[in-house]
C-alpha cells in the first residue's frame, strides 16, 4: 500500500509556565492510501493534536511529517493553505459552518479558494449535497438545520474539493446514536470509494467498525492494529471523559 | 479567487450589519461632506469675486499720480504718449477727474450723484453706450465746453426721461445735458453707475487746484497683459519722476489674483481642518474592523482550514474596510451636495447676493478617492491581524 501520511517521531510540546505539556510525544505511524483509521484514547491523550498536525493546521515541535511524500515541515504558509485546500477535507465536531452563508455557499467555500469558476462550483456543490441527501436544503442557513443535517453539510463541504484525505475529529460527538450511525455510514461509503479516512472518536461502537485503530495515551501510541486486537478498545472509555 | 468575488463577499458582510456599518461610516460621511461644502464655499466666493471684478473691468489699469518726492510732473500728454508707445499691451487712456460738490437740478439737490470728468474715449473703454442724444466728443474736451452726459437714473428721476437739452448745476457751474447713458444696472437705483454725470475732463480739471488730472484709466489690449501693461506704465513713470513713490498703478487682475490666492490659502486651511474628521473617521473604521476581526476569529479559522491563504484573508478585510469607507464617501458626497444647496439658499437669503456654493467635480472625485484610500489605510492593520491568525488558535476561539 502506498504510504500517504507518515509520522516520524512527531512531537508537539506546549510550555505552560514551568511545565512542558507533551501533547504528542515521539509519535510514529504510517497511514496508507485508502485506509480507514480510527484514533482513540482518553481525553487529553493528544488525539486532536495529532489530527491538527495531519491536517496541516499545526506544525510539529520536532519530528517529521510527510504527506504524499512531501515534508510538511518545509512548506511555507501558502503551501500549507494550498495543501489544506487540495488534499484535505475537514469534518469538525462543532460542524464549523459559516452562519451567514447558505448551505450551498458553505459547500462552495473550499472551491472558491481553489479558484474554481462559479458555474463549476455550483455544479460540484450540488453534486455533493445530493450525495449527502441535502439537495433540497441548499438555500437554507445552517441554523435552520438539525445537528445531523449540519454535519452532513460539513461532510459535503469536506468532499467538495475531492480531497485525498478526510479528517474527522469527533464528527458524531454532538449527535444522537441514530444520526451518528448515518454519519458513520457516510464515512464508510467514502472509504469504499477509495478515500483515506482518519477518524477520532470516543464511541467504541463506532471505533470497532474501523479496520485499524491507533490508541494514544499521554501523547504516545500505545496500540496500533486491528480493532479486534487486545488493548485496541477499552470499555467505558467515555466515562473517563 | 477573483477580485469581483472578494468584493461581493465584502458587500454581503457589510450589509449583514447595517447599523454598525452606518455608524462606522459616519466619520467619513461628515468629513467628506464638510470638505465638500468648504471647498464649494471657496469656489462660490471665488466666482462671486471674479464676477464682481469683471463688472469693474479686469482689463483696466488705474493710474494715480501724486508727484510726491519729485519736482517733475507728468500730465495728460505724457500719459497719452506712454499708452501710444506700449500699444502692444495698452490700448486707450482717459483721465478720470472726480468732482465733489452738490448736483442741483432746478431746486432739487441730488446728494449721491457722482460727477466724473473723462475723455471722449471713456465710454468706449468702459463699454458704455448712449441711449439718447450724443456722447462726449473731442471738441467738447478741446474747447472745455460745459456739456455733460447723465446716467439713466438722473434722467429718469429728475427729467422724466427727457434730460437731453436741459441744464444741470454742478457746484457753481451750469452744464448742458447732451446725452443720456444706456441703463447699466438691472434696476434703477441711487449710487449706481446710472446715478452719475460725465463731463469733459478738461472742464472738470479747470475746477481743480493744479488744473491737471491726477488719475487715469488705461485699458489693456488683453486681460492677460495686466502685469506687462502695469510694468510698462510704471517704468515710463519712473523715468519721468525718478521716484517710485510719485505714482501708483493698480491692476484689477492683480488684485483679483491676490485675493484669490488669499482665499485659496484660507479654504485650504479650512478644508485641512475638516479633513481631520476624515482621519477620525478612518480611526473609527480601524476600531470597528479590529472588533470585527476578533468577533470573526472563528470564521477566519474555518476559512483558513478550508484553504484560504493569508493574502486572501487580508484582501477580504481590506476590501471590506475600503468598501465601507467608499460607501461612506458616496453618502458624504450626497450629503455635501445637499448642504451646499442649503448653504447657497442661506447665503442668497441672508446676504442678498447671488453667490452659489458649488462643489467642483475635482473635489468630488478626490473625496471619493480619499475615502477609499482611508479605508485601505486604516483597514490594513486589522486585516493584517486577521490574516496572520494561527488557524488552529482561530478555530479554537470561542
Ligand atoms: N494550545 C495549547 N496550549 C497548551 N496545551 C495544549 C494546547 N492544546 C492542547 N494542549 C494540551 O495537550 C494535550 C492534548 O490535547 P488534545 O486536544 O490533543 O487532546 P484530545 O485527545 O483531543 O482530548 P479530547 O478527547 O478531550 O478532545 C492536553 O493535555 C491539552 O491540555
Ligand atoms: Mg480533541
Amino acid at each position: 500500500m502506498e504510504p500517504l501520511i507518515v509520522f516520524d517521531h512527531v512531537c508537539k510540546f506546549y510550555q505552560m509556565g514551568e511545565e512542558t505539556v507533551r501533547a504528542a510525544d515521539e509519535i510514529s505511524f504510517t497511514i496508507g492510501k485508502g485506509e480507514f483509521v480510527a484514533i482513540v484514547g482518553r481525553s487529553g491523550s493528544g488525539k486532536s493534536t495529532c489530527m491538527n498536525i495531519i491536517g496541516c493546521l499545526d506544525v510539529p515541535t520536532s519530528g517529521k511529517y510527510l504527506l504524499q511524500g512531501r515534508d510538511v515541515g518545509q512548506m511555507d504558509k501558502n503551501e500549507l493553505a494550498e495543501t489544506r485546500n487540495h488534499l484535505l477535507g475537514f469534518i469538525f465536531q462543532q460542524y464549523n459552518l459559516l452562519p451567514k452563508l447558505s448551505v450551498m455557499e458553505n459547500v462552495e467555500v473550499p472551491l472558491m479558494y481553489a479558484g474554481v469558476p462559479k458555474a463549476e462550483r455550483r455544479r460540484r456543490a450540488e453534486e455533493v449535497l445530493e450525495k449527502v441527501g441535502l439537495a433540497d436544503k441548499k438555500r437554507h442557513r445552517p441554523n435552520q438545520l438539525s445537528g445531523g443535517q449540519q454535519q452532513r453539510v460539513s461532510i459535503a463541504r469536506a468532499l467538495a474539493g475531492d480531497p485525498a484525505v478526510i479528517l474527522a475529529d469527533e464528527p458524531t460527538g454532538a449527535l444522537d446514536s441514530r444520526t451518528s450511525r448515518d454519519v458513520l455510514a457516510m464515512l464508510q461509503q467514502l472509504h469504499r470509494e477509495g478515500r483515506t479516512v482518519v477518524l477520532i472518536t470516543h464511541d467504541n461502537s463506532i471505533a470497532i467498525t474501523a479496520p485499524r485503530i491507533i490508541r494514544l495515551e499521554d501523547g504516545k501510541v500505545v496500540y496500533d492494529g486491528p480493532a479486534r486486537g487486545k488493548g485496541a478498545l477499552v470499555t467505558h472509555e467515555e466515562v473517563a471523559v | 479567487m477573483k477580485l469581483s468575488e472578494s468584493f461581493a463577499m465584502a458587500v454581503r458582510s457589510i450589509l449583514s450589519s447595517k447599523m454598525r456599518t452606518f455608524l462606522t461610516m459616519l466619520g467619513i460621511i461628515i468629513g467628506i461632506a464638510s470638505v465638500m461644502v468648504i471647498v464649494g464655499l471657496g469656489n462660490g466666493m471665488q466666482n462671486y469675486m471674479e464676477e464682481m471684478f469683471q463688472s469693474m473691468g479686469t482689463n483696466t489699469l488705474t493710474v494715480s499720480l501724486f508727484g510726491r518726492g519729485s519736482n517733475r510732473s507728468a500730465g495728460e500728454e505724457e500719459m497719452y504718449e506712454i499708452v501710444a508707445e506700449n500699444s502692444q499691451y495698452l490700448s486707450q487712456v482717459s483721465p478720470t477727474v472726480s468732482i465733489q460738490g452738490a448736483v442741483k437740478i432746478g431746486a432739487e439737490t441730488s446728494d449721491y450723484t457722482s460727477v466724473t470728468g473723462v475723455s471722449e474715449d471713456y465710454f468706449h473703454m468702459m463699454g458704455y453706450t448712449v441711449s439718447q442724444g450724443r456722447g462726449l466728443q473731442y471738441i467738447d474736451v478741446e474747447k472745455r465746453l460745459n456739456v455733460c452726459v447723465v446716467g439713466e437714473y438722473v434722467n429718469h428721476t429728475y427729467y422724466d426721461g427727457n434730460a437731453v437739452g436741459q441744464l444741470i448745476r454742478i457746484g457753481s457751474q451750469q452744464y448742458a445735458i447732451v446725452g443720456v447713458m444706456t441703463q447699466e444696472s438691472d434696476t434703477l437705483e441711487e449710487r449706481t453707475t446710472d446715478d452719475s454725470v460725465f463731463l469733459p475732463y478738461s472742464s472738470a480739471a479747470a475746477r481743480l487746484e493744479g488744473g491737471e488730472p491726477t488719475s487715469y484709466l488705461v485699458t489693456l489690449t488683453d486681460e492677460r497683459y495686466a502685469a506687462q501693461g502695469k510694468a510698462a506704465v510704471e517704468d515710463a513713470l519712473y523715468d519721468i519722476y525718478g521716484s517710485d513713490s510719485a505714482y501708483y498703478v493698480m491692476s484689477m487682475t492683480e488684485i483679483l489674483d491676490l485675493m484669490t490666492d488669499m482665499l485659496n490659502v484660507m479654504i485650504t486651511i479650512l478644508a485641512a481642518i475638516a479633513a481631520i474628521s476624515l482621519v477620525v473617521g478612518g480611526i473609527g473604521i480601524m476600531n470597528i474592523m479590529l472588533v470585527s476581526v476578533t468577533e470573526r476569529t472563528r470564521e477566519i479559522g474555518i476559512r483558513k482550514a478550508l484553504g484560504a491563504k493569508e493574502r486572501t484573508i487580508l484582501l477580504q478585510f481590506v476590501i471590506e474596510a475600503a468598501t465601507t469607507s467608499a460607501i461612506g464617501g458616496v453618502i458624504g458626497i450626497a450629503v455635501g451636495y445637499g448642504l451646499s444647496s442649503l448653504a447657497t439658499m442661506l447665503v442668497v437669503a441672508l446676504l442678498e447676493t447671488s453667490m452659489a456654493v458649488t462643489p467642483s467635480a475635482d473635489s468630488i472625485a478626490m473625496a471619493f478617492g480619499v475615502s477609499a484610500a482611508i479605508g485601505v489605510l486604516f483597514g490594513y492593520l486589522p486585516a493584517k491581524k486577521a490574516a496572520q491568525l494561527n488557524p488552529i488558535d482561530a478555530l479554537r476561539y470561542e
